[in-house]
């Protein structure tokens, strides 16, 4: 879900006999499951492909801090706002660690963050949705972060070792971001009609696009394949929506909420939901550039970044100051 | 602009033995990392110490001299307390 767009370089999946001698060695240990380190050789396709994968991961963290710092000054109450801004603080520290696992291929964090206010990188298309009622927050973290979480988990083993030890981290935080979400959703969802109502609006409103989280389906999606025989990632697309779907359908009812698919019923035969079809045109609008809030994200971004100039120079100029008055005493 | 520098912590966890690499950070010095570190690798308790050292000033050994670094060690079975052989009738060692 964080590889939205991330060409791999390649068509279709090399056999055996094309990979060169270094290659085929890398391939081996990939096979063996032997995590591949910074310093250790790898393909120029692997390493951009992790780039791109991990940079936009963290661009999603960050992005990802806007919608939902959106309700901090109008949290319904102390406690609800002081574990919303434990929340958002959370994001802004995966954004943080998953920029440091991308540094280890090589590039910096300033040419990420810049290729991103340039629309040149990517992040996860769910953040271009707007948060219109407070029990939005509740949807993003019950199914938004339960998402991420269905995602994640997976990558804790992915081949790359940076990517996987920050992955370990995040799932666990993530985990206490589903379930305040879902608190929420439980709290308005056994509350009075206009709270239950609320409640039902936002999973309305939030049940395709996290759907969308997880990416085109297995049949468009080419780079999958590649991705999949370097370990970088352990399942499809819709085999970790479908795993969503399962998990998170009886949360809903549970809640005593509807989800806003006539099509959706549990299929006896083979043990999974069905659901209705995708609208997938939507999700390449998003991708894009052009859903609901894509241009005001970057702008926020971008102004924090510019307006922000000025103190970042006087924080260098101070730490050159200290280091200069150091060397003379 | 120029990015800040990079920064790798460690932390000791409360009855950790030793301090653990658990990540990096960009300050423009090392009180910033530290402060820096303090809030993004210890929000749940995680340590009770923080080193910061600038990345640049860390020397790793290469992967490909792994072999000629690391496999002497095991044709020395003498080094290892097991390889040496105790009667029966001595105890406590």
């Amino acid at each position: 879900m964080y590889s939205q767009l991330v060409d791999t370089g390649t068509k279709r999946v090399l056999s055996d006999e094309e990979l060169s001698e270094r290659e085929r060695t890398f391939q081996n240990k990939v096979d063996a499951d032997i995590r591949i380190e910074p310093k250790d050789w790898m393909p120029e396709k692997y390493r951009n492909t992790l780039i791109r994968q991990i940079a936009q991961h963290a661009h999603s963290e960050i992005v990802g801090m806007l919608p939902e710092g959106n309700w901090i000054t109008r949290a319904p109450s102390l406690r609800r706002k002081l574990i919303l801004l434990a929340k958002v603080q959370d994001e802004a520290g995966h954004g943080l660690y998953l920029y440091s696992a991308a540094e280890t291929l090589g590039v910096s964090r300033e040419e990420l963050v810049q290729a991103l206010h340039d629309g040149r990188m990517k992040y996860s298309s769910i953040f271009n949705y707007p948060t219109l009622t407070w029990a939005d927050v509740g949807a993003i973290g019950w199914l938004v972060d339960g998402a991420a979480v269905t995602n994640q988990i997976p990558l804790c083993r992915c081949s790359y070792g940076p990517y996987a030890r920050a992955m370990i981290r995040v799932c666990k935080e993530e985990s206490f971001h589903q379930r305040q979400g879902y608190e929420i959703m439980l709290e308005l969802s056994r509350g009075n009609a206009e709270q239950k109502r609320m409640a039902q609006d936002a999973l309305n409103r939030w049940w395709w696009p996290s759907l969308m989280m997880f990416g085109p389906p297995d049949a468009d999606s080419v780079h999958t394949q590649q991705s999949m025989r370097w370990k970088i990632k352990r399942h499809t697309n819709d085999e970790l929506r479908q795993r969503f779907i399962d998990q998170t359908v009886p949360q809903g009812h549970y809640l005593g909420l509807t989800f806003p698919d006539p099509d959706l019923k549990w299929n006896e035969e083979t043990g999974h939901y069905d659901i209705g079809e995708i609208d997938w045109s939507e999700f390449w609008d998003v991708v894009k550039g052009n859903g609901p809030c894509n241009r005001e994200r970057i702008r926020a971004r971008r102004d924090a970044y510019d307006n922000g100039a000025w103190v970042r120079e006087a924080a260098a100029a101070h730490a050159e100051k200290q280091r200069q008055r150091r060397e003379v005493a | 602009m120029k990015d800040w520098p990079l920064w790798e912590v460690f932390i000791r966890s409360k009855h950790g033995l030793g301090h653990k690499h658990v990540g990096s950070i960009h300050a423009t010095d090392g009180q910033m990392a530290i402060e820096n570190a303090r809030d993004v690798y210890t929000r749940r308790n995680e340590g009770a110490s923080i080193w910061v050292v600038r990345s640049e000033d860390i020397v790793s050994s290469s992967p490909g001299d792994k072999d000629i670094l690391f496999e002497p060690s095991e044709d020395k079975v003498y080094r290892h307390p097991t390889f040496y052989e105790v009667p029966d009738d001595v105890e406590n060692m």
